[in-house]
C-alpha cells in the first residue's frame, strides 16, 4: 500500500512550521505503511552536507567529524540525530567524502546543499519521535510511510531514495521492469545501491536530469519508460512534482492554497492543514505531471 | 437531529449507532461532524435515515446502503457506496475512483467530478454525475444507468454488459464493445427522470446514450477455435 505525504510552501513564514505539519500528515498514514518511515526536508540552502546512517551511531560517529576533515582536508562539522548524522563538507568533497564513508561502511542516505534526509524501520510516530522531525524547519519536504512489497524491511529500502544531488523521490506502487531498467541505468553511470525498485525510479529522475531534462521533463519520461503502478513524489531544490502512472490505481489527493501545495496519498493526511477547508483539493490526473518550481 | 462529532466519538461507535436504527426509527435524521477523511463513515446503513457527513470523507463512504439517504457535504474518498442495495448517495463535491462501483440499486450523485472506474460493474445502482467522470468507468456494468453532464475519459462502458450509459459532453474513448446507440423515447423518458430525481438542470436531449453491442460476451461457434 504505502503512504506518501508532501509539502510545498509558497511563502516563507510558514517555514518554521513545516515539520511539524509534515510529521502529522506523515503519522497520519501509519496504517497505509508500518514498516518503515522516512523523511526529506529542505532547509536552510547553504553549505554542502552528507546524511549519513549507522546502526551504531555511538562508534561509528565518534569521531567521524575529525577523520572526515583530516581526510578532506578541510572543515566538517558534524550533527548527531539518533542513528543520523549530517556533515557539513567543503564545497567539491563530496567525492571524496563518499568513497571515504563506502570505505568504512557507512550508508549514506543523502546529500545536497539544501536536503537531509532521515529514514528508519519502525513506526512512523516513532520515527519521527527519533529524529524529532516535528521542529525541523525548511521550505519543502517529501515523506513516506512504507509497506514493504518488492524489496525487504531495511533502513536502506526506506524511502524517500536520493540518488543524486538535493534529489529525493517516493513511490506507492510497484514497477515491473525494474531489473530491465537498473541495468540500462548502471551502464549511464546511474547504478541503484539496492534491490529496491523504488530507487530504480529515483536513480530514472537524477540520469535525466543530469542529461539535461528539467524537473518536468523528467518526471514525463517516467511514463514512456518505467512500467507498473506509480505514484511518484519528487523534491529537487528548488521544485516538487507529483506523476501517477495511464492506470493510477494508486491513490493520490492535492490540495492547493495561497501558502502551499500539498499532496497526501488520503485526504485525510491533509485533514489538519491550516486552510484546507477552502483549499483547492483535487485528485492528479494519470499519466499527466504536475510540477512546482520557486 | 442527531450529532454525532468524530472528534470526540470514535468511528465504530457513529457505526453501531447507524446500523442500530431500524425501520421504525424516530431518529431519522444524524449529522456527522469533522469527518476528516476516515475511512467507513455511515457502511451498512439498513433504515430510512438521512445521514449529513460534513466535510470530506475516505474509503467507502455509504458503502452497502440500504434504505438510508447519505449526503456527504465535502468530497468522497475512493469507493462511495460501493455496493449499494438502494437509498440515496449524495456527494456535494468530487469522488475518488470507483464511485458507486457493483451498485445493486439506489441512486447515487455526484456533483462535482468523479474519478476512474466510476460506475465500474454496476448492477443496478444509478450513478448521476454533474461533472466528468475518468477513464474505465462502467467497466463491466450489468444493468442500471450512468448519466454524466459532463465529459467521460478513455474507455468509457469497456466490457459492458446491459447498463445505459448517457454523457452530455465529450467522450474521449469507449472501450471494447461499447457503442454509441440511438436515444429513443424511453430513454428519454428514464433520462428525465434520473435529472429531475438528482436536481440536475440539464435538458435530456443534449445527451447522447452509450451501451453494449452485445458481441464480445456472446459465444460464437464461429470463434470456437479462438477460445
Amino acid at each position: 500500500m504505502c503512504g506518501i505525504v508532501g509539502l510545498f510552501l509558497k511563502k516563507e513564514e510558514l517555514r518554521p512550521k513545516l515539520g511539524d505539519l509534515l510529521t502529522d500528515m506523515l503519522i497520519t498514514m501509519t496504517d497505509r505503511g508500518p514498516d518503515s518511515a522516512g523523511i526529506a526536508i529542505y532547509g536552510d540552502d547553504g553549505v554542502l552536507k552528507l546524511t549519513v546512517q549507522s546502526d551504531t551511531p555511538n562508534e561509528t560517529f565518534a569521531g567521524l567529524d575529525a577523520a572526515l576533515s583530516a581526510a578532506l582536508d578541510g572543515p566538517v562539522t558534524m550533527r548527531v540525530i539518533d542513528t543520523h548524522a549530517v556533515l557539513t563538507l567543503p564545497e567539491g568533497t563530496e567525492p571524496l567524502a563518499r568513497a571515504f564513508m563506502a570505505e568504512k561502511g557507512i550508508r549514506i542516505m543523502g546529500a545536497g546543499h539544501s536536503m537531509e534526509i532521515f529514514k528508519e524501520v519502525g513506526l512512523p510516530k516513532d520515527v519521527a519521535a527519533r529524529f524529532k522531525l516535528q521542529a525541523m524547519a525548511g521550505s519543502h519536504g517529501i515523506g513516506h510511510t512504507r509497506m514493504a512489497t518488492e524489496s525487504a524491511v531495511t533502513t536502506l529500502g526506506a524511502h524517500p531514495f536520493s540518488t543524486g544531488t538535493d534529489q529525493c523521490l517516493v513511490h506507492n506502487g510497484s514497477l515491473s521492469n525494474h531489473n530491465q531498467m537498473r541495468r540500462i541505468l548502471s551502464e549511464k553511470g546511474f547504478a541503484p545501491q539496492t534491490q529496491n525498485d523504488t530507487e530504480v525510479a529515483a536513480c530514472y529522475i537524477s540520469s535525466r536530469l543530469a542529461e539535461g531534462a528539467n524537473l518536468g521533463e523528467a518526471l514525463e519520461g517516467t511514463l514512456q519508460d518505467l512500467d507498473g503502478f506509480f505514484t511518484f513524489v519528487v523534491g529537487t531544490k528548488n521544485g516538487f512534482g507529483v506523476v501517477r502512472d495511464p492506470i493510477a490505481c494508486k491513490p493520490a489527493v492535492m490540495a492547493e492554497t495561497e501558502d502551499y501545495v500539498a499532496f497526501g496519498s488520503e485526504y485525510r493526511a491533509l485533514a489538519n492543514l491550516p486552510g484546507i477547508d477552502t483549499a483547492r483539493v483535487w485528485e492528479p490526473e494519470p499519466a499527466t505531471v504536475y510540477f512546482w518550481e520557486r | 437531529m442527531q450529532t454525532v462529532d468524530l472528534a470526540t466519538t470514535t468511528l465504530r461507535d457513529l457505526n453501531v449507532a447507524l446500523q442500530g436504527q431500524s425501520v421504525s426509527s424516530n431518529q431519522t435524521r444524524w449529522e456527522v461532524l469533522n469527518p476528516k477523511g476516515a475511512h467507513a463513515i455511515a457502511v451498512g446503513l439498513d433504515a430510512p435515515i438521512e445521514v449529513t457527513v460534513k466535510g470530506s470523507t475516505g474509503y467507502y463512504c455509504a458503502g452497502m446502503n440500504k434504505q438510508a439517504t447519505i449526503h456527504v457535504t465535502g468530497s468522497a474518498g475512493p469507493g462511495v457506496a460501493e455496493n449499494m442495495m438502494s437509498g440515496t448517495v449524495v456527494i456535494e463535491g468530487d469522488a475518488s475512483q470507483y464511485a458507486g462501483a457493483t451498485g445493486h440499486g439506489g441512486l447515487l450523485v455526484v456533483k462535482g467530478n468523479a474519478s476512474s472506474r466510476c460506475g465500474i460493474s454496476m448492477k443496478g445502482i444509478d450513478i448521476v454525475v454533474f461533472g466528468n467522470i475518468g477513464h474505465m468507468s462502467a467497466f463491466m456494468a450489468q444493468s442500471g444507468n450512468l448519466v454524466v453532464l459532463g465529459d467521460a475519459g478513455d474507455a468509457l462502458g469497456d466490457s459492458l454488459y446491459e447498463a445505459r450509459l448517457f454523457v452530455r459532453g465529450s467522450v474521449k474513448s469507449l472501450g471494447s464493445d461499447c457503442v454509441e446507440k440511438e436515444m429513443r423515447p424511453e430513454h428519454l423518458e428514464i433520462l428525465r427522470a434520473l435529472l429531475e430525481r438528482s436536481g440536475a438542470d440539464a435538458d435530456p436531449s443534449e445527451f447522447k446514450r452509450y451501451g453494449s453491442a452485445r458481441q464480445l460476451y456472446n459465444f460464437h461457434v464461429d470463434h470456437a477455435g479462438a477460445y
